[in-house]
């Protein structure tokens, strides 16, 4: 830098700080017994979408109860991979345990809400908004989180959804979310679309003006960072997960700053001949996974990234008719990630005390986002509520 | 008084998919209510075109799903999407060659309103029934319409009364009537919703035998209910006059309209005003409309171009208005999709929230993206790009003969954000003109 560019950057620094959206950002200073937000931090939600049956993913194989309710969709117990005396994994997700021999991989069992709903839809809105069964709220928790505390406006973006379903935690009013269904389409397209300083009083124009201007940012950060960034190593599965948590991993690697990065996988919903369509989906999963964990490895990312599941339901106890399972309530998630300490977390729901034939949920949903908000992020979850969801303590 | 260009023009973008400038002018020789009322008195009760006949027998086989072998489920199912699809398609024709498009846009915000999707009601036949149900009510009587909706059977298997029986009441379809479909949330407690549903079970579908609705007087709670303050041995209709005597019945479905058609801050006074007009006409929509569309509030200018026009909007006006040839309106239900609005697939009970939610990043490219290889057919001498949706060989003459300041007071509500270059090029500001941040208002 020569001295007249220097004087010329000093000139304007007091103008870019007064134009700074958050000027206390550039100067953040911890509070008080609140430490710093770890915004190095990115949550990788994982969508199970269509209720994914917890009971076949961590099996209680020791319980007969298991057996006796499902005598044509239970994994044969010496097909299960044992985790402790009670519990182990469904085999196709064998890829993942290196990782739990790592202890790198958390399973929290028995999550749920009280007077659970077994519509798709209403269910997954109340996860992914973080409501009460019978509250409605409009936006998504982190939507909500990022609204009270925003992550640094120089980040390409919040959030970055991949994959075909929408934003669902990230859509809200003022939250900065890119979907890239396909990255490469997507920076073709913004790549045509002007840059824009312009505002208007008019608040809907207003609002497109944002718009454009959050994904002419985010496009040309995106491009300028996976240009410079060395191409992955690791090959991936060509499944659609595998090939999302790929572009996921190139963003990690290429040190795109964003929040959270979405992915999804499904159908979960098994109400017919599960047995082959199950397997193949964790399979799938866990490949993924696996591959995604060495690639941002690699990249010297993988204590910076936490990998949580969620889905709208676990499925019924007892197999229907049709050699599957319908809509239930509790099931278990996974966290993973450099910081996890691996393990199991929570009891599992006895099978022996149901409700109306559905697993009783013994840690609420929204535990899991205050492990996030509070242990990872390292924020106040007030936007949680009055309710006492207390963390998990899974992270290191 | 007649209207002014402005005016004419801001009538046929608000009631309808907007004007070319022959519309627009035939409107500028009436005054505001000979417009209005002219407007009113061409809304519809049936639509013009009819589905595919497949959709019309999109219906459960008698004999169900059972025997059938999981590949013979998946084929069956297949077929089931390509009509729903089919169904999705010639709703689009229908915009497109309606006469009246008000009466669409108001079927549309019915839709919108009394909710059902095809991934719920599995149904496509089903579907198109409600569709012609909320079509034939669109501007007549709101009392009608909700009782009538209350026994469609899309909306009994969409919001379970299908499975409501005496002795396992389900409170999804009595939560929704309160919530969603009259009162709003407040005006009613938990209670309320667990007594009235009670009144509606034993409402069910015979789904394998014609898809109509009957009465199961077996699976009926005939006892004594309280709901919103009223005792007695209750039916699904009496909870429904009841809800309809609620004073807030009124307002809240005024205000809903209110922001479809004028904008997204509703003015209390004048709802309060409109909404008493509505409740002593008995609930007939119409004269709430007239009403509405002579408020001063949708006429003042300030409330112009503030409101995001939806997917159908965008994609049905912008066809309309360049007399786009299409050919298959399949395609149109594909691209509304990827811009957030799946025709008989809204997102949740609650509908496609609309407004300035239509526009995120993925919506805004697929728009510029959809718009840009509509026009991109204009280009002369220019063969129509492979893979485009909409091309246009040749766009409709009032482009090239009009002045530019015409033009763009056609396309765009209010002036652009980007100032038209200086071109006597007019297919170039044209271009310019619709890819304006201020095309996707209306």
């Amino acid at each position: 830098m020569t001295r007249r560019e220097l004087l010329r950057l000093s000139a304007t620094l007091p103008f870019i700080l007064l134009m700074h959206p958050h000027p206390r950002r550039l100067f953040a200073a911890p509070v008080q017994g609140m430490p710093q937000p770890r915004w190095d931090r990115v949550l990788m939600l994982v969508e199970l979408n269509g209720g994914n049956d917890g009971l076949n993913t961590l099996i209680p194989y020791g319980d007969e109860r298991y057996y006796q309710a499902r005598p044509r969709v239970a994994i044969p117990r010496e097909r299960v991979l044992q985790l402790n005396e009670k519990v182990g994994l469904h085999y196709a997700l064998e890829p993942l345990m290196p990782l739990w021999r790592g202890r790198e991989l958390a399973w929290v069992q028995g999550v749920g809400y009280a007077n659970p709903n077994r519509s798709h839809f209403r269910s997954i809105e109340i996860w992914e908004t973080g409501s009460d069964s019978e509250q409605i709220l409009d936006e998504g928790w982190l939507a909500r989180l990022f609204e009270v505390y925003a992550p640094p406006s120089d980040f390409s973006a919040e959030g970055i959804v991949l994959g075909r379903r929408d934003a669902g935690p990230l859509s809200g009013k003022t939250v900065r979310t890119i979907a890239l269904e396909d990255p490469q389409q997507f920076l073709t397209q913004a790549s045509r679309v002007s840059a824009i300083e312009q505002t208007s009083p008019n608040r809907a124009l207003a609002h497109i003006l944002q718009v454009q201007r959050e994904l002419t940012h985010a496009a040309g950060d995106l491009t300028r960072r996976l240009e410079q960034s060395s191409s992955l190593q690791t090959s991936f599965p060509a499944s659609p997960i595998g090939r999302q948590l790929q572009t996921a991993a190139q963003l990690l690697s290429a040190k795109v700053p964003v929040a959270v990065i979405k992915v999804s996988i499904g159908s979960f919903d098994t109400h017919a001949n599960q047995l082959n369509h199950h397997e193949r989906l964790l399979k799938e999963l866990a490949e993924g996974i696996v591959a995604f964990r060495q690639a941002v490895e690699q990249a010297g990312q993988w204590d910076n990234v936490l990998i949580m599941t969620y889905s709208e339901f676990g499925r019924r106890v007892g197999e229907n008719a049709s050699i599957g399972t319908d809509h239930g309530t509790a099931a278990p998630h996974l966290l993973l990630g450099g910081m996890v300490k691996g393990g199991l977390y929570g009891i599992a729901p006895s099978l022996a005390d149901l409700q109306e034939g559905d697993l009783r949920h013994h840690i609420d949903y929204r535990s899991l986002y205050r492990t996030v908000i509070t242990n990872w992020w390292g924020l106040p979850a007030t936007m949680l509520g009055k309710q006492d969801f207390s963390a998990i303590d899974c992270l290191t | 008084m007649t209207l002014s260009f402005q005016e004419a023009r801001h009538l046929l973008a608000r009631t309808g998919f907007g004007g070319n400038p022959v519309e627009i002018n035939q409107l500028t020789t009436m005054d505001r209510q000979a417009a209005v009322d002219s407007l009113l008195a061409g809304v519809g009760q049936q639509a013009v075109t009819s589905p595919p006949q497949e959709v019309l027998s999109a219906m459960p086989p008698p004999q169900g799903m059972k025997g059938m072998s999981f590949e013979q489920k998946k084929a069956f199912r297949q077929e089931r999407n390509d009509e729903a699809l089919a169904l999705k398609g010639w709703w689009y024709q229908e915009f497109l060659a309606t006469p009246s498009p008000l009466t669409e846009r108001l079927t549309l915000f019915w839709h919108n309103h009394f909710t059902s999707s095809y991934k719920k009601v599995k149904w496509p036949a089903l579907l198109y029934r409600q569709n012609v149900l909320l079509r034939r009510h669109a501007a007549g009587s709101f009392r009608e319409l909700l009782f009538q909706v209350a026994k469609n059977p899309a909306m009994i298997l969409y919001l379970d009364t299908q499975t409501n029986r005496k002795d396992h009441p389900n409170e999804n379809f009595a939560r929704e009537l309160f919530e969603l479909f009259t009162l709003g949330e407040g005006h009613y407690r938990e209670d309320d919703i667990k007594e009235a549903a009670r009144a509606f079970t034993g409402w069910h579908v015979a789904l394998r035998h014609g898809g109509g609705f009957v009465f199961n007087r077996h699976q009926h709670d005939d006892g004594v209910k309280r709901v919103l303050g009223e005792t007695g041995m209750f039916g699904g209709d009496d909870v429904l006059s009841i809800v309809l005597a609620h004073p807030a019945c009124a307002a809240y479905l005024t205000t809903k309209l209110w922001r479809e058609f004028v904008s997204d801050q509703p003015d209390l006074h004048e709802v309060e005003r409109l909404a008493d007009l509505f409740r002593t006409s008995g609930y007939h929509i119409k004269p709430l409309l007239r009403a509405l569309f002579m408020s001063p509030q949708f006429w003042a200018p300030e409330n112009r171009g503030i409101l995001v026009k939806s997917p159908v909007e965008l994609i049905v006006g912008t066809i309309r208005i360049f007399q786009l040839p299409t050919k298959e309106t399949e395609v149109l239900a594909k691209y509304g999709r990827r811009l957030g609005q799946d025709l008989f697939d809204p997102p949740n009970v609650k509908g496609w929230p609309g407004g300035t939610r239509w526009i995120t990043s993925t919506t805004l490219l697929n728009r510029w993206q959809l718009l840009q290889r509509s026009l991109r057919g204009t280009e002369l001498g220019m063969h129509p790009h492979q893979g485009t949706v909409i091309d246009m060989a040749h766009g409709p003459a009032w482009i090239t003969e009009e002045g530019l300041d015409t033009v763009q007071a056609v396309l765009t509500a209010v002036p652009p954000v980007s100032p038209l270059p200086n071109t006597s090029d007019r297919w170039r500001a044209v271009q310019q003109l619709v890819m304006d941040p201020v095309y996707q208002l209306k």
